[in-house]
C-alpha cells in the first residue's frame, strides 16, 4: 500500500501543529466560536448530539495492520473503547474531547494517517472498491488513480471552496461495488480496444435531498490526461455550481438544470485549455512510483484445489455459511477475499470495538499481507486470504463475534448512526436495524431469501445511502414523532436505481411488519433464480403498494 | 436544529455542549452550569425563555459553552422531562449504548 513520501509527513505534520495552536487559542479564548468553527471542520472535528466527533479518513478504504491497531488504541485511550465505520469508507469516534483532538492527530500522524478532507466544501477522500488488487476482472488497481487523485486534490487551493462537498469514487471492475454513479464524479478504469487504459467520467451523481444518477460525459479519458479532465470538471462546477442555495449547490444540480451534453461541452472546452499548458499532465515515472505501491503481494503460487478446505466445510455448518457467504472469488488460485461483517445480529451496523480491531489488525497482518479495506457498505475485508488458512482466520472471527455470515443478506444492513448520535437526523436508524436484523436473524431463512440490502437514514441527508437501498428506509419527524418512510428497487451497483416511494411513512412499531409483508410478496412472486431487486425490476411496485397496506 | 424548537412550548430549558469537551450541559437557576437535565431551570412562557437563552451569553463569551439554545420540557411528579425524542437522547445518551452517556452515569435521566 501507499507510503508517505516525505512532502506527505510534513504536509500533515504541519497541519497537526497548526490546529494544536487554533485549538489552544480556542480553549483560551483568542478566537471565537465563529471563527474556531470552519477550522475544526476541516480538521474533521464535528459537534453531534452528545459531543465532538472526529472522523478519520481512511483512503480509499486501505489500512495497513498498524493504522488499525492505532485506531483501537486511540480508541481506548481518548473514546470509548470502539469507532464507527462509514459508508464514506472512514471512521468515526464518538465521544472525543476538543482538548484531545491535537494528540488524537499526533497519534494518526505517527502512522500516516489524518482527518484532512473528510468534512467541508473541498474534495472528499476518494473512495473505492474493497477488492482492489484481488478482484478477477480488474482492469487495474483502482487504488493507483485513486492515490493520484489524493495528492492531486489534498489542499489544492483553487476548490478548498467549492460551492459544496464533492466526493469522487473510483471502479475498475465491471462489477460496481463502490457505487460510482452516486458520486459527484464517478470514474470507471476502462481498457480500449488497442489495450490502453482509460477512465469513463460519470458526473453529477449523488444521494441526499435530490437524488440522481451519474451522467456519463467522458469515454475514455486517457490516463495521462486524467487529472487533466478533473480539473477541468471541477473548474465548470467552481465557476457555474449555484453557491445562493444550499440545497442546489451540489454538482448534480448544475448537470441536470444545464444538461450532460452541455456539461460535457463546458468540460471539453475547459480541458482543452487546460491540456494546452500541460501543467497537468501526468509524468510517467511519478505515476509508477505510485503503481509499485500496489504492486501484488508476493503471493504464492497454489492450486485451487481445496480439500482440507471442503473438509472443514463439510464438518462444519457455521463455516459452510461463512464461506458462502463471506469470502469471494480471489484473482490468484488457493486464495480467496473475505468479507468481515460488522453486523452482528441486533448489533450496530459499522460499530467496531478497540478490541475487534486489534484481532481483525492481527489476522490482516499474520493471513493478508498485512493490509485490510473498509467497505461502503460498512463491512471490512481482507483481500487476500489462502484458502488454506480460511478456517483459522473463521476461527479467530468468530471467538471475538465477528463471523456473522451474512453479507449481502438481509440482516448485512447499511444505516447511518441517527438520532442517536446526529445533530441533523430527525429519526433513529439503528434501532431500526437491529430490529430487522433480530426479526431476520434465522440464517436458513436468510439464505432462503437471498440477497437483499436494506438501507436505513434518519434524514434526508441519506448518509445510510437509502435510495439505493434494494429496500431503502428514511427517518423523518412528524410533529415530534418518528416515523419511516419505505423506498423499493434501490440499487448502487452497476445498474444503479433510485429506488421507488412505497406510500404512507410507517410508525417504528410497525416498519418491521411492513418489511416481513415486502419479502413475503417477494418470495411469493419471484421465479427460479430470482434476487429481489431482480424480482422488483419485473413486477415494478405495485403488487408491493397493493399488499402491505392492506389490513390484517 | 428546528425540531425540538417548537413554537408556542410552555416550558422550556436551555442546553449547550461544553467547549472543552464537548459535554451536553444545561442551565441552573443559580446560573451555573450541570450535565443533568434535571438541574436545569425551566422557563416558563415566552418572556422567561428569553431571557433564560440571554443569560447563556457570558458563557459563550467566557468561552466555556457552545450553541446554546432552548428546547421544550415539561415538568411531570417532580422531574422535568425533554419534549422530543431528540432532546430525550441528548439528556441520556444513544438509545442503542446503554452503557455510554448520562444515561450510565447520572441519577434522573428519562428514556
Amino acid at each position: 500500500m501507499y507510503r508517505y513520501d516525505e512532502f506527505d509527513h510534513s504536509l500533515v505534520k504541519e497541519r497537526v501543529e497548526q490546529f494544536r495552536g487554533q485549538v489552544a487559542r480556542r480553549l483560551a479564548g483568542d478566537i471565537t466560536e465563529d471563527e474556531f468553527k470552519p477550522i475544526r471542520l476541516m480538521n474533521g472535528l464535528y459537534l453531534q448530539l452528545h459531543a465532538y466527533m472526529l472522523r478519520v479518513a481512511v483512503p480509499y478504504g486501505t489500512l495497513s495492520s498498524k493504522q488499525l491497531r492505532k485506531l483501537a488504541e486511540i480508541a481506548r485511550k481518548y473514546d470509548r473503547g470502539y469507532g464507527h465505520f462509514t459508508t464514506r469508507q472512514n471512521l468515526q469516534y464518538n465521544w472525543p474531547a476538543l482538548k484531545d483532538v491535537p494528540a488524537i492527530l499526533d497519534e494518526l500522524a505517527s502512522v500516516e494517517m489524518h482527518c484532512i478532507q473528510t468534512s467541508g466544501n473541498c474534495i472528499r477522500n476518494v473512495t473505492s472498491d474493497q477488492y482492489a488488487g484481488a478482484a478477477k476482472d480488474e482492469v487495474e488497481d483502482p487504488r493507483i488513480i485513486s492515490e493520484v487523485i489524493r495528492q492531486w486534490s489534498t489542499f489544492h487551493p483553487e476548490f478548498s471552496f467549492l460551492p459544496r462537498k464533492f466526493k469522487i469514487a473510483v471502479s475498475a471492475t465491471e462489477e460496481d461495488r463502490a457505487a460510482i454513479k452516486v458520486h459527484d464524479i464517478g470514474i470507471q478504469v476502462v481498457r480500449n480496444d488497442k489495450g490502453e487504459i482509460g477512465y469513463q467520467i460519470y458526473v453529477g451523481g449523488g444521494l441526499g435531498r435530490t437524488p440522481m444518477i451519474g451522467k456519463k460525459i467522458g469515454d475514455f479519458v486517457p490516463k495521462a490526461d486524467l487529472l487533466a479532465y478533473l480539473e477541468a470538471v471541477m473548474r465548470v462546477y467552481n465557476m457555474n455550481g449555484r453557491r445562493d442555495n444550499l440545497y442546489k449547490s451540489r454538482i448534480k444540480i448544475l448537470v441536470h438544470e444545464i444538461g450532460a451534453e452541455e456539461m460535457q461541452r463546458q468540460v471539453e472546452k475547459e480541458f482543452a485549455e487546460i491540456r494546452k499548458t500541460g501543467a497537468l499532465n501526468l509524468p510517467q515515472d511519478e505515476l509508477d512510483r505510485i503503481e509499485a505501491y500496489f504492486a501484488d503481494p508476493a503471493f504464492e503460487a497454489l492450486s485451487d484445489d481445496a480439500n482440507d478446505l471442503d473438509a472443514a466445510i463439510a464438518a462444519d455448518q457455521g463455516f459452510a455459511h461463512w464461506v458462502t457467504n463471506n469470502t469471494a472469488a480471489h484473482k490468484k488460485p488457493g486464495y480467496a477475499i473475505v468479507n468481515i461483517s460488522l453486523k452482528p445480529i441486533g448489533g450496530t451496523p459499522g460499530d467496531c470495538s478497540a478490541d475487534q480491531m486489534d484481532v481483525v489488525a492481527g489476522l490482516a497482518e499474520k493471513y493478508s499481507f498485512d493490509e485490510l479495506r473498509v467497505t461502503h457498505e460498512q463491512n471490512l475485508t481482507l483481500a487476500h486470504v489462502r484458502k488454506g488458512n480460511l478456517k483459522a482466520v473463521y476461527d479467530a472471527l468468530k471467538a471475538a463475534d465477528l463471523a456473522t455470515a451474512n453479507v449481502n443478506l438481509i440482516t448485512d444492513q447499511i444505516a447511518c448512526p441517527g438520532l442517536d448520535y446526529c445533530n441533523l437526523a430527525n429519526a433513529r436508524s439503528i434501532p431500526i436495524a437491529q430490529e430487522i436484523s433480530n426479526r431476520f436473524a434465522d440464517m436458513e431463512r436468510q439464505h432462503d431469501i437471498g440477497e437483499l440490502k436494506i438501507n436505513t437514514s434518519g434524514c434526508i441527508n441519506a448518509c445510510g445511502h437509502h435510495h439505493v437501498g434494494h429496500i431503502g428506509i428514511l427517518g423523518v419527524d412528524k410533529k415530534g414523532v418518528e416515523y419511516y418512510q419505505v423506498t423499493l428497487g434501490g440499487s448502487a451497483d452497476e445498474n444503479t436505481a433510485i429506488g421507488d416511494i412505497l406510500g404512507p411513512a410507517f410508525t417504528e412499531q410497525d416498519l418491521p411488519n411492513a418489511i416481513e409483508k415486502i419479502v413475503k410478496i417477494y418470495l411469493d412472486t419471484r421465479q427460479d433464480g430470482e434476487r429481489f431487486i431482480d424480482t422488483y425490476r419485473r413486477v415494478g411496485i405495485q403488487p408491493f403498494k397493493e399488499n402491505v397496506y392492506e389490513a390484517h | 436544529m428546528a425540531q425540538h424548537m417548537r413554537k408556542g412550548a410552555k416550558e422550556q430549558a436551555l442546553t449547550a455542549n461544553r467547549l472543552i469537551d464537548g459535554v451536553v450541559v444545561y442551565l441552573k437557576a443559580d446560573g451555573t452550569l450541570s450535565e443533568s437535565l434535571q438541574d436545569a431551570e425551566v422557563a416558563e412562557g415566552k418572556e422567561a425563555a428569553e431571557a433564560l437563552l440571554a443569560r447563556a451569553t457570558p458563557f459563550v463569551e467566557n468561552n466555556e459553552i457552545i450553541e446554546p439554545y432552548l428546547f421544550e420540557v415539561e415538568k411531570a411528579d417532580g422531574a422535568i422531562r425533554a419534549v422530543s425524542v431528540r432532546e430525550t437522547i441528548r439528556q441520556a445518551g444513544p438509545t442503542v449504548r446503554l452503557d455510554l452517556g448520562k444515561q450510565a452515569e447520572l441519577s434522573g435521566v428519562h428514556g
